[in-house]
C-alpha cells in the first residue's frame, strides 16, 4: 500500500503561508469523474441535435467515380447525404506546411474526398440522420463506384523514379527533408575503435484515447454564431482554423472543452471529418454531432512513429563516443497533417539523437515521404522514444562490444552536470539538465550492483533476464519556435485571469487545458500559493474560448510551465490589487499588509486585519465608501512565454528489468525505474503518475502496439481485440525518483513532465532484452514491437 | 423493426420504456435515460468502459442488448456513487490520483468492487488480473492497483 | 458502429426455439451470452433478421452427474461454471481452462454453449471437449441427437450445427482415476485468445492432444499422442510438425506457432505423467 504523500526531497521552497507548491494536492474534479458525472462531448445532447456518419474509402488509393445516394436519402431518419464537392461550398481546404521547416510541402486537403480518396478510411460522403444508428443505416444503402489506383505503401521505395507520385503536383512523394552535420563525423569515425552500426524499425502505432473524438458543432444562425463542443488539446487553435476555413470571425466561433477522455496528441490536430462536422452544422443550420467510433478511430485518428533509422556510432575503446549518424525515413500518410505539420516528428528525431553526449560530431539525414496509408503527425513524446531508442541502444550496444559497463559508458559521455548553459551537436541549448546526478539516483534507488549478481546467478539456472538503461531529453515549454515562426496560429504564450468572487473566493481563468493530467489541480496550488488563500476556495475554469484568456492549450508538456507561470503572475498582482483595496478600507499602506490564509494580515506581525469576504464586500457592494478617485481592481491578468530558451529542456534517465521466455520468446517486465528532472515539481503525485502513465504508452510501443497495414494499404488490425495497448496484467510497478533543476526562464521553474516516461521507455525494452538475450549469442533486436516472433527469430528457434 | 417493452429497475427505480431491439444496454442507459456515467469506449467488448452491473453481476454494457434486460436490476455508477456502497473505494481513487481522464473509472471502479465484493485478500497479481479487462489509457494501472489494494487492506477481507 | 436493425423474441420453451429457427432459417440467430455475437452485430459484421433469444430456457442450465458423464447445459455461464464443484471435481480440464476465457465480465455472460457453438478456433472450451472426449447435446427439427466432439468442428467456424439447430448440453464422460490433465496457453495478454494452446489429457493407455489457436479448428495431434501414449516425449514433438501446419496470422506466422505448440506441450508433459 501506498497511500502517503511521497514529497520528494530536494524541491525549490516557494515558502509562503498557503504554500502549496510541491504538494500532492489532490485534483478538484475527480469526484464527478468518479461517480459517472464527467461532462465528455460524447455525454451531449442538444435540442435538434442530428448525428453524422461517414461513408469511408474502403480502397488505399481510389477515384469516387459516382455517388448515388438516392436509397440512402429515403432512409428512416435521414436529414443529409453530402458529399465533397457540395460540402466544399461551405468549407475551404487546407495544407499542412509551417514555413520554418524549409521545403516541406502538401496538397490541399478536403474535409471531405473531392475525387479521389488517398487512403483506407478516408471520408468520401456524410450522412446526416437524427441517429447514429439511422446515418449507418443509409450509408449502407450508399452506392460509391471506385476506380481502384496503385498505391504507394512502402516508405522505402516511395522515392523511387517509377513509383507514382500521390500528388503530381508537388512533383514527387517527398514531404520534408533535413540534412544536418557537425563536427568533424568522418575523421570522428575513423579515429574510432570500433563502430556499430544497426537499423531500426518503429512500428505504426496510435493514440488510441479510451474516449475517442468527439464534436457537437451548432451554428446559432439567429446570433451568426458557431458554438463548438470538442474534445481537443487546443481550443484556441481550434476556433482560428474554424472561422478561418468556415470564413468567419473569430469571434463568431467558441470552442468549449469540458471533460476530455484522453488526448495524448491525438485530439490536438484538425481532422478532416471534425472539419466536415463542423460545415454540416453551418450547412443545416442545427446542431450535428459526430464521435468517432472505435474501427473508425484506427483508420482516422493519427499514428505515428513508423520510422526506420539507420544508425551508426563511433566509439574508442575507453568507451569515449566519438560521432553519431543517422539516416531516418518514415512515411506519413497522403497528406501533412495540418495546422502542425507531419515534418516535425522526423525533425525532432534530428533535434534529439546524441543529446544526452558530449559528442560535438553528429551527421543526420531524415526524410519524411508520402504514402496510401493513413495520416501520422504528433503524438505523446514527437520523435523522443525514436531519437532515444537509437541513440541509447547505440550506446549499449558499443558499450557491450567494447565490453564496458554501460553506466560507466555513461559517465564518460554525459554531458557534465556543471557543463551548462551548452549546446547539443544538433544545435539545441540546454540551460540546466543533470544526466549525471540522475544516472547515480537511479544507481542506488534500483540497487544496480544487487541486480546484476543477480541475473549472473539466475544465468547459472537458465533464467534470462535483462537490465536496460536510456538516460534522455524532453522538449517542454516550447516558445514560440515551435509552431509560431513557421506561421501557425499556435499560441505559444498563455494567460491566466484571476478574480476575487463577492464572498472572497477566488476565481482562475486559464488558457491552458484539463486532459486529465490534473492541470486545475496544478493552477490552483499555484493561484492559491500566489495569492494566499486555502485551495479549498480556488475555482478553476478552463476549456471555454469566450470565457478564458488567449493560450496555447496543453501539448508538448506545456500547460504547467507556461500556464502554471502565467497563474503563479496573476496570484501576485491580485494579491496586489487587494492588498491596494484592503489599505485603503484600513487606512494602511499595502505593502504594510499582506494575505494569508485567505486573511488581510500585518505583514509584519501576522495579525489579522480584514477577510477577503469583507474586502469584496466592500469593493462590490459599497465602493461609496472607498476614498474618493480610488478604483477596486479585484481582477487581474498576465500572462508568460518562455523567451530566454527555445524550449525548456528536461533530463531523465529510465531502467528496466525484465525476464525472457527463451522457449516461447515472451517478456515479462518485472520493475521499473525512472528519475527525472522537471526542474520545479508543483505536485509530486500529479508528476509521477504522468511519468508512470507515459511510461506504460513507451511500453506499449516496445512490445505491443502496432498499427498492421498490408501491401495493398489495409489496416489488417483496426479494432481492440487485434491493436494491442497495454492492460494492468502485463504492466510492472514503477518507481519514480527526482532531481531538481528549475529553469531560471520562470519564477516557478517548472519545466514540463508529460512526456519523459513515453521517451525512454522503448529504448529500456529494447536495450533489457538485448541484454538478457546477450549471453545466448542472440542477433540484436532494433524492431519494435518486440513481439514473440521478433525474440524468437532473434534466438535462432524459429 | 418494431419496438419492445422492456420493464426494468435502474439503480432502484423502475423504468419503462419501448427499445429497438438493435439498442445496446449502455446506449439505452446514456440515450434514453441519461446516465451517461458508463462510457462508450469500443463497442466489441474489450476496452471495459462501458461496465455495469446487471443482475448483480459485472457485464459489458455494450454486449447486452436492452432488450435482452425485460425484468433485470441494472446499476451503473450513478447509482453505486449515491448509495454510498464504494465511497471507501472512490476516496481511495482520489488519495492515490488513480485516475486522469477519468473515462475508464466508472468501469474500472464497478470492476473493482466486483473483486472486493467477493471478499478475501487479493494480492496485487490477482488485482492486476481482475481489472485486466478494463483499459486505461491514461494512468499505466499502478495507482489504480495501489488504490483497490489499500481497500483490500482497509475491509479486511470481509465481504 | 451500431448493429443494423433485426427482430427478437426471447423463447420461453425449447420447443418454441426450434420452430423459431425453422421459420426463419438462416435469417435467425441465437442468442446466449452474446459475448461473440454481439461485437459482430455491433460492427454489422453480421446482419440476422431476427435474434432468438435462449436464455430464460430452463432446461439449458445446470450441471449434474448422469451415468458415467458430467452434463454442463448450454445456458451454464462461464463464470457459474468457475465456481462449479462438480466440474472442479469431474471436469477438472475445464476448471484449468475457464479462467483463460477472456475477463471476468465475459465469464459472468459467456456461457459454455455458447462457446463450443461459435467454435472459435483459438478458444478454450472447444479444444477441452476435444480433449477429454466429450459430446454434444444437439435439438433440431427432426428431434434430438448427440455428436462426438471428434466430429463435432468441421472447419473454421463451422460446426455440425445447422440454421434450425439449438446446442442443448456437453457431455464429459467423467474420467477414471488414472486420468492426468494439462491445459496451458500462450496469450499476449491476459484474456486475449491464445497464440498457441493446448488441452490434454492421458491415462495409462492413450493420451489425447488438442491444440487450439493453430488451424481452423481445434485439432487433435494424433501422431504426438501415440508417441505419448508409448512413453517418448521427444518424439511426440517431433511428429508435431506432420501433425500441425498453422497458418500465418497477423500476430504470429505459422512457423512460431507451431514453435509455441511444441514448447507447450514439453511444458505440459510433466503434468500428464502419472
Amino acid at each position: 500500500m501506498k497511500i502517503a504523500d511521497d514529497l520528494p526531497s530536494a524541491l525549490t521552497a516557494l515558502d509562503r503561508p498557503n504554500s502549496y507548491i510541491g504538494r500532492s494536492v489532490p485534483r478538484p474534479n475527480l469526484a464527478r469523474l468518479m461517480q459517472g458525472r464527467g461532462q465528455y462531448v460524447s455525454d451531449l445532447a442538444l435540442a435538434r441535435m442530428a448525428h453524422v456518419a461517414f461513408a469511408r474509402s474502403p480502397h488505399a488509393h481510389a477515384r469516387i467515380k459516382k455517388i448515388d445516394a438516392a436509397a440512402a436519402k429515403k432512409t428512416p431518419g435521414v436529414i443529409a447525404v453530402v458529399t465533397g464537392p457540395e460540402l466544399a461550398k461551405v468549407i475551404t481546404p487546407w495544407v499542412g506546411v509551417l514555413s520554418h521547416l524549409k521545403g516541406i510541402k502538401s496538397a490541399p486537403q478536403h474535409a471531405i474526398a473531392i475525387d479521389r480518396a488517398c487512403w483506407q478510411g478516408e471520408a468520401v460522403c456524410a450522412v446526416v440522420a437524427k441517429s447514429r444508428a439511422e446515418a449507418e443505416d443509409a450509408i449502407d444503402l450508399l452506392d460509391i463506384d471506385y476506380e481502384e489506383l496503385p498505391v504507394v505503401t512502402d516508405a522505402e521505395t516511395a522515392l523511387d523514379a517509377k513509383t507514382l507520385v500521390i500528388h503530381p503536383e508537388l512533383g514527387d512523394n517527398l514531404t520534408f527533408e533535413r540534412k544536418h552535420e557537425a563536427g568533424e563525423v568522418d575523421k570522428a569515425f575513423k579515429e574510432a575503435d570500433a563502430v556499430v552500426e544497426a537499423t531500426f524499425v518503429f512500428g505504426r502505432h496510435t493514440g488510441v484515447t479510451n474516449e475517442p473524438r468527439a464534436i457537437v458543432a451548432y451554428w446559432n444562425e439567429g446570433e451568426q454564431r458557431l458554438t463548438v463542443y470538442q474534445g481537443t488539446q487546443a481550443p484556441h487553435m481550434m476556433q482560428n482554423l474554424f472561422a478561418k476555413h468556415l470564413s468567419l470571425a473569430e469571434h463568431q466561433v467558441r470552442v468549449v472543452t469540458k471533460d476530455v477522455g484522453g488526448s495524448f496528441g491525438i485530439k490536438v490536430h484538425t481532422y478532416a471529418d471534425e472539419m466536415a462536422t463542423v460545415a454540416l452544422s453551418k450547412l443545416l443550420k442545427r446542431p450535428v454531432k459526430f464521435v468517432a467510433d472505435r474501427l473508425e478511430s484506427f483508420i482516422t485518428d493519427i499514428h505515428a512513429r513508423d520510422h526506420r533509422v539507420k544508425a551508426k556510432i563511433g566509439v574508442k575503446k575507453d568507451g569515449t563516443i566519438t560521432a553519431f549518424e543517422i539516416d531516418d525515413l518514415t512515411g506519413i500518410g497522403p497528406y501533412s497533417v495540418y495546422p502542425r505539420t507531419s515534418g516535425i516528428e522526423a525533425n525532432q528525431v534530428v533535434n534529439l539523437v546524441g543529446g544526452p553526449y558530449k559528442c560535438p560530431n553528429y551527421r543526420a539525414l531524415a526524410r519524411v515521404v508520402f504514402q496510401n496509408k493513413n495520416v501520422m503527425c504528433q503524438y505523446r513524446a514527437v520523435g523522443h522514444p525514436i531519437a532515444t531508442a537509437v541513440t541509447e541502444g547505440l550506446v549499449e550496444l558499443a558499450a557491450a562490444k567494447i565490453g564496458i559497463d554501460p553506466l560507466e559508458m555513461r559517465r564518460k559521455n554525459l554531458i557534465p552536470d556543471d557543463g551548462y548553459p551548452c549546446a547539443g551537436a544538433s544545435g539545441i541549448k540546454f540551460e540546466k539538465l543533470s544526466h549525471h546526478a540522475a544516472l547515480e539516483k537511479l544507481v542506488k534507488m534500483m540497487g544496480y550492483e544487487k541486480l546484476r549478481a543477480e541475473q549472473a546467478e539466475l544465468r547459472k539456472k537458465k533464467i534470462y533476464r535483462g537490465l536496460g538503461f536510456a538516460s534522455f531529453i524532453e522538449v517542454t515549454n516550447p516558445s514560440a519556435a515551435f509552431y509560431g515562426v513557421g506561421g501557425a496560429k499556435i499560441s505559444a504564450q498563455d494567460g491566466a485571469t484571476l478574480r476575487l468572487d463577492a464572498q472572497g473566493a477566488l476565481i482562475v481563468h486559464s488558457g491552458v487545458t484539463e486532459q486529465g493530467q490534473g492541470t486545475e489541480a496544478v493552477l490552483a496550488q499555484v493561484a492559491a500559493s500566489a495569492f494566499g488563500i486555502a485551495i479549498e476556495r480556488v475555482r478553476v475554469v478552463t476549456g471555454d474560448t469566450d470565457n478564458t484568456p488567449y493560450g496555447g492549450g496543453t501539448w508538448a508538456s506545456r500547460a504547467a510551465g507556461i500556464g502554471g507561470e502565467a497563474a503563479w503572475q496573476a496570484g501576485k498582482a491580485l494579491r496586489q490589487n487587494v492588498l491596494a483595496v484592503a489599505a485603503s478600507i484600513l487606512q494602511s499602506e499595502p505593502k504594510a499588509l499582506d494575505i494569508r490564509n485567505g486573511l488581510v494580515v500585518d505583514a509584519d506581525t501576522g495579525r489579522e486585519r480584514i477577510t477577503l469576504d469583507e474586502v469584496a464586500r466592500v469593493a462590490y457592494f459599497r465602493p461609496d465608501t472607498l476614498p474618493p478617485g480610488f478604483q477596486a481592481e479585484l481582477v487581474a491578468t498576465r500572462h508568460y512565454v518562455p523567451r530566454a530558451w527555445p524550449f525548456a529542456f528536461t533530463n531523465g534517465i529510465q531502467a528496466s528489468y525484465l525476464e525472457v521466455d527463451i522457449d516461447t520468446g515472451f517478456v515479462k517486465l518485472l520493475r521499473h525505474w525512472c528519475v527525472e528532472d522537471c526542474g520545479t515539481v508543483i505536485n509530486p503525485q500529479l508528476v509521477d503518475e504522468q511519468i508512470r502513465g507515459g511510461i506504460v504508452q513507451g511500453i506499449g510501443a516496445a512490445l505491443y502496439e502496432h498499427c498492421i497495414y498490408d501491401e495493398r494499404g489495409q489496416l489488417l488490425n483496426g479494432n481492440m481485440a487485434d491493436y494491442l495497448v497495454p492492460m494492468a496484467g502485463e504492466m510492472p510497478d514503477m518507481e519514480i525518483g527526482h532531481v531538481v533543476s528549475p529553469t531560471a526562464d520562470s519564477e516557478l521553474g517548472a519545466k514540463g513532465a508529460g512526456e519523459a516516461g513515453t521517451a525512454g521507455a522503448p529504448a529500456v525494452v529494447m536495450n533489457a532484452i538485448n541484454d538478457a538475450l546477450r549471453p545466448l549469442g542472440a542477433k540484436i533486436i532494433t524492431e519494435m514491437p518486440a513481439t514473440p516472433g521478433v525474440v524468437l527469430k532473434a534466438l535462432g528457434r524459429v | 423493426m418494431s419496438a419492445h417493452d422492456i420493464s426494468l429497475t435502474v439503480n432502484g427505480e423502475a423504468v419503462r420504456e419501448a427499445v429497438e431491439p438493435r439498442r445496446t444496454l449502455v446506449d439505452f442507459l446514456r440515450e434514453d435515460l441519461g446516465l451517461t456515467g458508463s462510457h462508450v469506449g469500443c463497442e466489441h467488448g474489450v476496452c471495459g468502459a462501458c461496465t455495469v452491473r446487471v443482475d448483480g453481476a459485472v457485464v459489458r454494457g455494450c454486449l447486452v442488448l436492452a432488450v435482452q434486460c425485460d425484468g433485470a436490476r441494472v446499476e451503473t455508477i450513478e447509482g453505486v456513487s449515491d448509495s454510498g456502497a464504494i465511497a471507501d473505494l472512490q476516496n481511495a481513487f482520489e488519495k492515490r490520483n488513480a485516475l486522469q481522464c477519468g473515462y475508464c473509472t466508472p468501469g474500472m471502479l464497478l470492476a473493482a468492487e466486483e473483486l472486493l465484493a467477493a471478499g478475501g485478500t487479493p494480492g496485487r497479481e490477482k488485482i492486476r488480473e481482475h481489472i485486466s479487462g478494463n483499459y486505461c489509457r491514461c494512468t499505466g494501472y499502478e495507482a489504480i492497483v495501489d488504490a483497490i489494494e489499500a481497500v483490500v487492506q482497509a475491509r479486511g477481507g470481509r465481504k | 458502429m451500431k448493429p443494423r436493425s433485426f427482430d427478437y423474441v426471447r423463447v420461453k420453451s425449447l420447443a418454441e426455439a426450434v420452430i423459431a429457427l425453422a421459420r426463419h432459417g438462416t435469417e435467425a440467430k441465437i442468442i446466449a451470452g452474446g459475448q461473440s455475437l454481439v461485437p459482430l452485430l455491433n460492427m454489422r459484421m453480421a446482419s440476422p433478421a431476427i435474434l432468438v433469444d435462449i436464455n430464460a430456457l430452463a432446461e439449458l442450465r445446470g450441471i449434474s452427474l448422469e451415468g458415467g458423464s458430467l452434463r454442463i447445459g448450454a445456458l451454464v455461464r462461464q463464470a457459474e461454471a468457475e465456481g462449479s464443484v462438480e466440474i472442479a471435481k469431474h471436469a477438472p480440464l475445464i476448471a484449468k481452462a475457464l479462467p483463460y476465457i477472456g475477463h471476468f465480465a465475459i465469464r459472468n455472460r459467456g456461457t459454455i454453449g455458447g462457446s463450443i457453438a461459435l467454435a472459435d478456433p483459438a478458444a478454450e472450451l472447444p479444444a477441452c471437449l476435444l480433449a477429454l472426449g466429450g459430446e454434444v447435446e444437439i435439438e433440431g427439427a427432426k428431434g434430438a441427437r448427440t455428436v462426438k466432439a471428434d466430429d463435432f468442428f468441421k472447419d473454421l467456424y463451422e460446426t455440425a450445427l445447422g440454421p434450425g439447430d439449438v446446442l442443448i448440453a456437453i457431455r464429459i464422460p467423467v474420467p477414471s482415476k488414472d486420468m492426468r490433465f494439462g491445459f496451458s496457453e500462450l496469450a499476449r495478454r491476459h484474456g486475449d485468445f491464445a497464440m498457441a494452446g493446448l488441452a490434454a489429457c492421458r491415462d495409462g493407455k492413450s493420451a489425447r492432444l488438442a491444440f487450439f489457436g493453430v488451424g481452423s479448428t481445434p485439432l487433435r495431434a494424433k501422431k504426438a499422442e501415440a508417441a505419448l501414449a508409448k512413453g517418448s516425449l521427444e518424439e511426440a514433438v517431433a511428429v508435431l510438425d506432420h501433425d500441425l501446419d498453422p497458418p500465418d496470422d497477423i500476430h504470429s506466422s505459422g512457423k512460431v506457432k507451431l514453435h509455441l505448440a511444441k514448447t507447450l506441450l514439453r511444458r505440459i508433459a510433466p503434468e500428464l505423467a502419472a
